[in-house]
C-alpha cells in the first residue's frame, strides 16, 4: 500500500508497534486527537472496495479476496465517508473513549 | 313524499335515508356505495360511467369521504387499492376501455388480497367501440382479464334498485373475502331513470373487514385460518408489514418455496369456494314447473322477465333464472334447473360469453340455445318471447 | 451527532430477516437506503407513521428491508397507490421510491400528475440511467450515445432530466443528489419529507454492472468518481462558463416553493360541500 501522509508520522503503526505504543496512543488522546473504532461486518460485506478507494486517511487495505481489512485504525479521522457510502451496511465507525470503563 | 330530482343539487341533503328519489342507475350505484360505507372514490371520466364519478364528487365530501379524479384508469384503481390498504372502503367506476387498463392493478388487488369494488358499465367493444350503446362483452374479461390464476367475484345489475342493493352486496363480499369485486352494469341500466326509495340505514346490512386482535409482533398478514381469509390491518395501525405483488409467505415477504406458493394460491381459491353459498346469488321466476328456462343477467334480465310473463300468459311454461353473480358461476342452481327443464335459452348482448359457461356445465341434461345481439341495441322482451315460442 | 449506522440499522431495518440484501456489490441503492434511514432518524418519525411504497425493479426491493409499512406495487404505479394511502390517512408520511424507468417511463404520467396535484408525497427517484434488474436495457434517462443491451451500437434517444421535469410539472420541492454526496442526500430527503406538498429527490446512482460495464465505468469507484466530477452545485453552476456545463448536472435544491397542497384544499371542499 502506498501511504505517505504527514499525519501518519505522529501515529504509531499498529502492525509494527514500537515499544512505547500505548504511551504514544495515550499521549495522542490527551492532546485531543479523537480516535475511532472501525468495524467491518464481514457477513454483509460484498467487497465493492468503495471504502478502500475513498478513505482519505487510507485506513483500509485490500485482502487477497478483495475484502477490506483495517490496516491503520488510528489514522481514521472519523469523517464517516465509508460508513455513509457502504452499500451493504457492513461498516461502522465509533468514537473510541479511553475512559469507557469508567462510564 | 316529494320526489327529489337529482339535477337540483342544491336540494340534496346529506341524509337521504327513506327519501324517494328519481335516480338513474349510475347515481343509485353511488348512493349504494355510500350506504355500504364507501368513503373513497378515484375515477377517470368515461362514457357511460361518468355519472358515478360526478355524484361521488359532491356526495363524498359531505360524508367526510374523499373523491379524486386521477390521470387514468390505472391510477384510479391504484389509488383505490391504496385507500383500501389504509383501511377505507373504496371503489372506482369505469367502462370497457378503462377496465382493460385496470387489469394490471386488479391482479395486484387479487394478489395482495385488498378489498375493493370496480364498477364496469359495459359498452360496445372492442376498443372504443360503441360508447353510448349497451353491450355485455366484458363478462369473461371480468373473470379472466388479469393474468395468472386468480379468484374474483363478478356481480351484475339489472335495475336501478339493484344498482343500490348489489353494490352494497359487492362491498360486503369484498370486505368479507378480501377480494376485488367487479360489478357489471350496462349502458341501459346506467342511464335509465326510475323512482327509488333509499332504505333507512338500519335496514342495510354492512359488513366490515376483520381486523387483527393479536399483538403486532404476532401478526401474520397472510396466515391461513379456517375461512382462508386472514384479518387485515390498516396501514398506520401499528401492524407494520410488507405488501407485495410477488407471491409471498404468511409474513408477506416474497417467497419462491414451492410449498408456500401452492398453499398461497390454493388458499385464494379456497376462500371463495368456502363462501359459495352466499356468493352465488340468483333470482328465480316461475322455475318450479318451467319447461323452457331463460337464463339472463343485466338489462337483458328485465326483458326476459317480461318475456316470461308474456309466455306464461300464452300458456307456455317458461321460467327465468337471473344471474346476479356471474362468477363464481352458480353451477348448482343452473344444473338443478337444467335437470328438470326441456330447453334453456341464454339471451346476451355479446357473441355468447355466458352461454359458454352454461354449455360447460350442461352434461347432456338439456338443450341449450343462445340468442345474441351485438348491434348496440337492447334485446327486447318480444325478441326473447319469439325465441321462447320457436323453441 | 447522528447515531452510527449500526444503531440505525438495528432500529429501522429488518436486519435479522432480509440481510445481506440482493443488490450487487457496490450498488448505490444501499447508499440511498442508508441516507433514507438517516433522514428518518433526523425527523424523529414513528415507524408506524411511515409508508414506503416502491414500484418494480432494483429500487422496488428497498421496502423489503425497512421496518415501516411497506409496499411493493406494480410497475410504475407506486405513486398512484401512495396517493390513495395519503388521501385515506393524511396523518401518514407516504414516501415512494422509484427507479428512473419506473418513474419516468411506465409511470411517467403518474409522476407528472402527482407533481401537478401537489399532494403531500415524497418521491425518491433513483436514477441509474438504465433498466438494471431486467438486464441493462436503455431507459428514458440513458444518455445520448451510451450503450445498453437494447442500444448496442449507440443510444439515439435523448435523456430525460428528471429533476427539471419535476420542476416543470409543478412539484413544490425538487432536489437532486448523487450517491457520492451521501451526506448531503439525507439532508435533501429530510427536507423533502418535511415539505408539505409533492417533493421529488432525484438521486444519481451507480449501476456499474449494467450501465457502467458497457460504458467504460465497470466498477463502483469509477462511477462514484464520475458523479464527483460531473456534479456541480447551483452556485458553482452559475459562475462556470456555460459551455463547460454541457456534460454536468446540478445538485442541491432546485425548487422549493410554498403552494397549497391537495389535503388542505380538499378539507376546504369538504366544508363547502357540507354547507350546501
Amino acid at each position: 500500500m502506498s501511504k505517505s501522509k504527514s499525519k501518519k508520522s505522529t501515529i504509531p503503526d499498529p502492525a509494527n508497534p514500537p515499544d512505547n505504543y500505548w504511551k504514544v496512543r495515550q499521549k495522542l488522546e490527551k492532546e485531543g486527537k479523537k480516535l475511532f473504532v472501525q468495524k467491518i461486518f464481514a457477513d454483509w460485506c460484498k467487497a465493492c472496495s468503495i471504502c478502500i478507494a475513498f478513505c482519505p486517511a487510507n485506513v483500509f487495505g485490500k485482502s487477497d479476496s478483495g475484502m477490506p481489512v483495517i490496516i491503520d485504525p488510528d489514522a481514521c479521522t472519523g469523517c464517516r465517508f465509508c460508513e455513509y457510502h457502504c452499500p451493504d451496511f457492513a461498516l461502522s465507525i465509533h468514537e473510541r473513549y479511553s475512559d469507557r470503563r469508567k462510564k | 313524499m316529494n320526489v327529489i330530482l337529482t339535477g337540483e343539487k342544491s336540494k340534496m341533503s346529506h341524509e337521504l335515508n327513506g327519501k324517494k328519489l328519481l335516480l338513474q342507475g349510475n347515481e343509485a350505484m353511488a348512493e349504494g356505495a355510500i350506504a355500504a360505507g364507501c368513503r373513497f372514490f378515484a375515477g377517470y371520466p368515461i362514457t357511460p360511467a361518468s355519472e358515478i364519478s360526478e355524484r361521488m364528487s359532491y356526495r363524498l365530501p359531505q360524508v367526510d369521504g374523499t373523491f379524486i379524479q386521477m390521470e387514468d384508469e390505472i391510477a384510479s384503481l391504484g389509488a383505490v387499492i391504496g385507500a383500501s390498504l389504509a383501511g377505507v372502503k373504496s371503489m372506482t367506476a369505469t367502462s370497457g376501455p378503462g377496465f382493460s387498463l385496470m387489469q394490471e392493478n386488479l391482479g395486484y388487488a387479487c394478489m395482495t388480497e385488498v378489498p375493493c369494488v370496480v364498477v364496469n358499465v359495459m359498452r360496445g367493444g372492442p376498443s372504443t367501440g360503441l360508447p353510448t350503446s349497451p353491450a355485455q362483452g366484458d363478462v369473461l374479461q371480468a373473470r379472466w382479464g388479469t393474468h395468472g390464476d386468480h379468484p374474483v367475484i363478478v356481480l351484475s345489475v339489472s335495475s336501478v334498485s339493484e344498482c343500490f342493493s348489489i353494490i352494497i352486496t359487492a362491498f360486503n363480499l369484498s370486505e368479507k373475502y378480501r377480494v376485488p369485486v367487479v360489478v357489471l352494469s350496462d349502458e341501459v341500466v346506467a342511464h335509465s331513470r326510475e323512482t327509488f326509495t333509499i332504505p333507512s340505514t338500519d335496514s342495510i346490512e354492512v359488513v366490515d373487514r376483520i381486523v387483527p386482535n393479536v399483538p403486532p409482533e404476532w401478526y401474520k398478514p397472510y396466515e391461513d385460518n379456517s375461512r382462508g381469509v386472514p384479518p387485515m390491518s390498516a396501514m398506520g395501525d401499528g401492524y407494520r408489514h410488507h405488501v407485495t405483488g410477488l407471491v409471498h409467505d404468511t409474513q408477506g415477504f416474497p417467497t419462491e418455496k414451492q410449498d408456500e406458493i401452492e398453499a398461497f394460491i390454493k388458499r385464494q381459491f379456497r376462500k371463495i369456494t368456502n363462501g359459495f353459498f352466499e356468493i352465488q346469488i340468483t333470482k328465480k321466476l316461475h322455475i318450479e314447473d318451467a319447461e323452457i328456462v331463460v337464463i339472463a343477467y343485466g338489462s337483458v334480465a328485465r326483458s326476459a322477465r317480461r318475456a316470461v310473463a308474456m309466455a306464461r300468459s300464452q300458456g307456455i311454461k317458461a321460467g327465468l333464472i337471473q344471474l346476479v353473480t356471474l362468477f363464481p358461476f352458480p353451477k348448482n342452481t343452473v344444473v338443478n334447473v337444467m335437470r328438470q327443464c326441456k330447453a334453456v335459452i341464454i339471451p346476451e348482448m355479446n357473441m355468447g360469453q355466458m352461454s359458454r359457461e352454461v354449455k360447460r356445465v350442461n352434461t347432456g341434461l338439456t338443450e341449450v340455445f343462445k340468442y345474441n345481439r351485438i348491434d348496440g341495441k337492447l334485446i327486447t322482451p318480444m325478441e326473447i318471447f319469439e325465441e321462447i315460442q320457436k323453441v | 451527532m447522528i447515531a452510527g449506522m449500526t444503531e440505525l440499522r438495528h432500529k429501522y431495518l429488518r436486519h435479522h430477516k432480509k440481510f445481506p440484501h440482493v443488490w450487487c456489490s457496490g450498488c448505490g441503492n444501499g447508499i440511498i437506503l442508508g441516507a433514507f434511514i438517516r433522514a428518518i432518524e433526523r425527523l424523529k418519525l414513528k415507524k408506524d407513521d411511515i409508508v414506503l411504497a416502491a414500484g418494480i425493479g432494483c429500487s422496488g426491493r428497498m421496502p423489503t428491508y425497512v421496518d415501516f409499512n411497506t409496499l411493493h406495487t406494480t410497475h410504475g404505479r407506486a405513486l398512484t397507490i401512495a396517493t390513495g394511502i395519503k388521501l385515506a390517512r393524511p396523518s401518514l408520511f407516504v414516501i415512494t421510491v422509484m427507479g428512473d424507468g419506473d418513474a419516468t417511463a411506465i409511470g411517467g404520467n403518474h409522476f407528472i400528475h402527482a407533481a401537478r396535484r401537489n399532494l403531500d408525497l415524497t418521491a425518491i427517484i433513483i436514477n441509474n440511467q438504465i433498466y438494471g434488474m431486467t438486464g441493462g436495457q436503455a431507459s428514458p434517462t440513458t444518455p445520448y450515445g451510451a450503450q445498453s443491451t437494447t442500444s448496442i451500437f449507440s443510444n439515439i434517444e435523448h435523456a430525460f432530466s428528471i429533476a427539471e421535469l419535476a420542476v416543470a410539472a409543478g412539484a413544490s420541492f425538487v432536489a437532486r443528489g448523487t450517491v457520492y454526496h451521501a451526506a448531503q442526500l439525507d439532508k435533501l430527503i429530510e427536507k423533502a419529507i418535511r415539505n408539505k406538498g409533492f417533493s421529488v429527490v432525484e438521486i444519481m446512482s451507480n449501476c456499474h454492472v449494467q450501465f457502467g460495464r458497457r460504458n467504460k465505468m465497470a466498477d463502483p469507484v469509477t462511477m462514484l468518481n464520475w458523479f464527483k466530477d460531473h456534479a456541480v452545485s447551483r452556485d458553482e453552476g452559475t459562475s462556470m462558463p456555460p459551455d463547460s456545463l454541457h456534460d454536468k448536472f446540478t445538485i442541491g435544491i432546485l425548487a422549493d416553493e410554498d403552494k397549497p397542497n391537495y389535503i388542505e384544499e380538499y378539507s376546504k371542499i369538504r366544508k363547502r360541500a357540507k354547507r350546501n
